[in-house]
């Protein structure tokens, strides 16, 4: 029932962007047997149980196991859309329709949490610091903890914040640049971007390599 | 002293006062991010951290009890049908674990009490303070004075408060919610149009929040989760300094003072559990507490779009008939003026 409110809502803010054709597709219900079928080109970088890959000094893919059905369908509509923007993405994102979307989405959200990479041989240091920004936040620097949004054990909040313990440190790093670097927008109402923007390249490290050490047990 | 400085003059106050620039610098954030800089006259103290915690020379036990404190503090939850009947934590409306300015920190409780307090007539204490939370924002009732974790709550206060003036003079520096200049008119359409678009993400449409296994990570805004009648967030004021000085999470001050009163106008017209000084009739209530408390809040009154009359139930929440024991409890009744 929560699910479909927080797709409902996702809509909105769809909408409220005045992108009226997202009405039919965030309302589309994911069939995960479909799904698999569709998600035939996905496996060559997120693998075929959806763990992704640390690529150091490359451009990791993330694991998509476990995310949420709702998280994973709008990121396609944004590859697809322009509104996020990977070059990657883009063109296997556009082979897809809208029922299909659904379908990988459900597909891969009911896969078990897969163990992340990237984290390894991080010192003490920069792993508490990590722990610090994820479970309570800096806040005078204004950076509230990963977890307020991101749930508990960050392993993910509704339909809108996905689970970022156990994503590999090499795909947070980039996103979190991403963001700092007004490459990435399309969370909703800049409530990464803000936080992101007062991160310092060693908070970035830190909180990329805590999370990829940590491991979420799947219900 | 490095908790005292002025506004003018900085770096010779601070050279004076001997007050660490790394102190001065934590708040300098807030400044740049357009919290007002401390005027001169201010008492601008930096509350330690759990982490300064580790490093501070006090005894171990102290030590232990004060991380209980934090504990609580930021999972209150885990009084849930003890102590708290809604979906509520301290650190829910006391952001960043009550060190944070323009959030209500708390530490100030613990140098300005005892004092005589307007809301329950009497003079309290730091537990008494505390207390009173458990009533009204908790929905719930207290632990009892002296109980280990009313001890470790105060705890957490007192060393938030570490190297801070008992009782100062000087007006302190992001103490409560300060409620940006009221606008001339209040709109709930435009509140609950702000609100859809702005909080509903987090606190959802019908304003209970969000749990996500088990726990809370969005707090219930209305509704049977969230605080009572009585709390001073219901005051449409304070709950507009919250929201001006800290909403959306990670952005403060990104509304405008208008918007901010409005969606707080939206937020406080909305149904709660009751007040627990209700005795059976709202008007009797408003008339103890309507010119006092309820002068700030919507209690009783009814609501334009509708003609719904708020408050006017004996919905008490989770609680059910549980009273909290320390509302209207008397004190000093033998003391002669």
């Amino acid at each position: 029932m929560m699910r479909t409110v927080r797709i409902a809502r996702g809509l909105s803010l769809l909408l409220g962007l005045g992108l009226a054709s997202g009405q039919a597709q965030a309302q589309q219900e994911g069939d995960a047997e479909r799904g698999q079928a569709a998600a035939g080109t996905c496996v060559a970088c997120h693998q075929a149980d959806g763990s992704g890959m640390n690529v150091p000094g490359g451009e990791s893919w993330p694991r998509l196991a476990g995310l949420p059905a709702g998280y994973i369908a709008k990121q396609l509509h944004d590859f697809k859309a322009g509104r996020r923007e990977n070059a990657s993405m883009m063109p296997f994102a556009s082979m897809l329709d809208a029922q299909q979307i659904a379908d990988v989405a459900a597909y891969y959200s009911q896969m078990p949490v897969t163990d992340a990479q990237g984290g390894e041989g991080a010192d003490e240091a920069l792993l508490r610091r990590g722990e610090q920004l994820a479970m309570r936040g800096d806040w005078d620097a204004y950076i509230v903890s990963c977890k307020s949004c991101h749930g508990p054990g960050n392993a993910g909040a509704g339909a809108t914040f996905p689970g970022i313990a156990s994503q590999h440190a090499g795909y947070i790093e980039t996103q979190l640049r991403a963001w700092q670097a007004g490459e990435r927008h399309n969370d909703p109402q800049n409530l990464m971007g803000a936080i992101a923007q007062r991160m310092s390249d060693g908070d970035i490290r830190a909180v990329s390599a805590w999370l990829a050490n940590q491991s979420v047990a799947s219900d | 002293m490095r908790y005292r400085m002025t506004h003018l003059a900085l770096a010779i106050a601070t050279l004076a006062a001997g007050m660490s620039m790394a102190a001065w610098a934590e708040y300098e954030t807030l400044a740049e991010m357009g919290y007002p800089a401390p005027e001169a006259g201010e008492l601008v103290h930096v509350p330690p951290t759990m982490a300064d915690l580790e490093e501070a020379d006090l005894h171990p036990e102290l030590k232990k009890v004060i991380r209980r404190g934090y504990d609580l503090f930021t999972d209150t939850q885990q009084l849930r049908g003890e102590n708290v009947f809604n979906d509520m934590n301290c650190s829910s409306c006391h952001l960043g674990e009550g060190r944070q300015p323009f959030s209500a920190p708390v530490w100030p409780a613990a140098v300005t009490l005892p004092n005589f307090r307007g809301k329950n007539q009497h003079v309290n204490n730091l537990e008494e303070r505390i207390a009173g939370c458990f009533a009204y924002s908790m929905n719930g009732t207290p632990p009892a004075y002296g109980s280990d974790d009313m001890l470790a709550l105060s705890a957490y206060h007192r060393w938030l408060a570490t190297g801070a003036p008992m009782y100062p003079d000087e007006p302190i520096y992001g103490r409560g919610f300060p409620p940006p200049e009221r606008p001339e008119s209040l709109s709930y359409e435009r509140g609950e149009a702000l609100y859809v678009e702005q909080c509903a993400i987090c606190h959802s449409d019908d304003g209970s929040g969000l749990y996500e296994n088990g726990e809370y990570v969005f707090p219930a805004l209305w509704g049977d989760g969230s605080n009572n009648w009585g709390a001073g967030i219901v005051r449409t004021h304070t709950a507009a300094g919250f929201i001006k000085n800290n909403m959306p999470l990670g952005q403060p001050l990104s509304l405008s003072d208008q918007q901010a009163w409005d969606v707080a106008y939206y937020m406080t017209q909305q149904e709660r559990p009751q007040d627990p000084r209700y005795s059976g009739d709202v008007d009797e209530v408003l008339e103890k507490f309507g010119a006092t408390f309820h002068k700030h809040s919507s209690y009783g009154q009814v609501r334009e779009h509708d003609g719904h009359r708020l408050a006017d139930h004996a919905n008490w929440g989770e609680k059910g008939d549980i009273v909290p024991w320390n509302v209207g409890q008397p004190r000093f009744e033998d003391l002669e003026d």
